[in-house]
């Protein structure tokens, strides 16, 4: 049942509306335009990160992947070598253990730890208030290069900028070729891919080919490199791109 | 999961913009290429004002649908349904997101005090 009324600017017509009546007036609401980006707050924090690393002289890498792909196995490979070059700082985002951060003990790098699991809805990514909580415990001044190991998961991550200077995904072969369209936004903010595990594809019937048409379908630019954390094959390519950024 | 924490941040936006007025509803406008799913920001919403003063305020959900423009031959197209940036027109890969990113509040509707 449309309705006559009036409007702010002095126009009166009738139309239908769902719910009360838009004009302002004899309503119980009014509405107001807003215009907020809900990001706003966490990008914010990330510009300050990003500008805090920079003053500092660092660099930091935001390391992204689903769980099992292999980031902590490719990073501890690749801090033996890159330690012995670049003073390295590692943020690892996990939501309840201190396991993997263990696992990078003794590594030459400074290592902090995010347990996401106390974040308020965190526990699936980093956000930038949690990044530069980790980046206040860090020597930074000494530092060259941080790594940033997001939780496994290849959708919150992507979503949330945490004051990085490039994205690393770490994309394992056991996932199969349709990954890159199935979680397209992840795909597409990603600056490399580390195609890890690639001592298991003589037993797996991937199809690299449809996996790299399926990852140009969403992201055309983004060097792949071939690694395997396991048997160190192009551990020392994906220590070239880290030392690169 | 992540929409969990997006609630929380939108009711900080909130609350702050309506001061002491009662919210009755919160319009936010959500593009396509963002990934949230609208019942799981809606069921994290009355999670997340459960007996806050956002008790009760309705969450709206403007969807916007994505639209890419190629850099190479200007044609902008919608995304099409197998997800692919590239060119509908010319291939290119070289495509800009001209729509389909948002993820604002756009407008609060209070009650009248």
């Amino acid at each position: 049942m449309g309705r006559f009324h009036r409007h702010r600017d002095g126009t009166v017509h009738e139309h239908e509306h769902d719910r009360g009546d838009h004009s302002g007036y004899d309503t119980g609401t009014e509405r107001i335009e807003v215009l907020e980006r809900i990001f706003d707050e966490n990008d914010h924090c990330a510009a300050q990160n990003r500008a805090d690393l920079a003053a500092a002289g660092a660099h930091a890498v935001n390391l992204m992947s689903s769980p099992g792909a292999g980031k902590t196995t490719l990073l501890a490979a690749a801090l033996a070598t890159l330690t012995a070059e670049l003073r390295v700082g590692v943020i690892e985002g996990d939501i309840e253990t201190s396991l993997d951060a263990d696992r990078l003990a003794g590594l030459g790098a400074v290592v902090e730890l995010v347990n996401t699991g106390t974040g308020f809805g965190g526990e699936c990514h980093l956000d930038a208030p949690m990044v530069r909580s980790a980046l206040t415990r860090l020597p930074l001044a000494d530092l060259d290069l941080v790594l940033i190991e997001n939780v496994g998961n290849l959708v919150c991550p992507a979503e949330f900028d945490v004051g990085e200077h490039a994205r690393a995904m770490i994309y394992s072969v056991t996932e199969g070729e349709d990954k890159p369209l199935k979680y397209p936004v992840m795909f597409r903010s990603a600056d490399v891919v580390f195609m890890n595990k690639v001592d298991l594809l003589p037993h797996l019937e991937l199809d690299v080919d449809l996996f790299m048409r399926n990852l140009r379908a969403v992201n055309p630019s983004a060097p792949v490199i071939a690694v395997s954390a396991h048997t160190g094959e192009g551990v020392d390519d994906c220590v070239a791109w880290l030392r690169s950024v | 999961m992540h929409e969990l924490a997006l609630c929380g941040a939108i009711a900080d936006i909130v609350a702050r913009r309506a001061g002491e007025r009662p919210v009755t509803a919160v319009h936010v406008r959500i593009g396509e290429l963002r990934q949230v799913v609208p019942d799981t920001l809606s069921f994290c919403w009355t999670m997340v004002t459960q007996d806050t003063d956002l008790d009760g305020a309705r969450l709206e959900v403007d969807r916007v649908t994505a639209l890419l423009r190629c850099r190479d031959c200007g044609a902008e197209h919608p995304m099409p349904d197998a997800i692919s940036f590239a060119c509908a027109g010319c291939g290119s890969l070289a495509v800009d997101v001209v729509r389909g990113e948002e993820f604002d509040i756009t407008a609060l509707e209070l009650a009248r005090v």
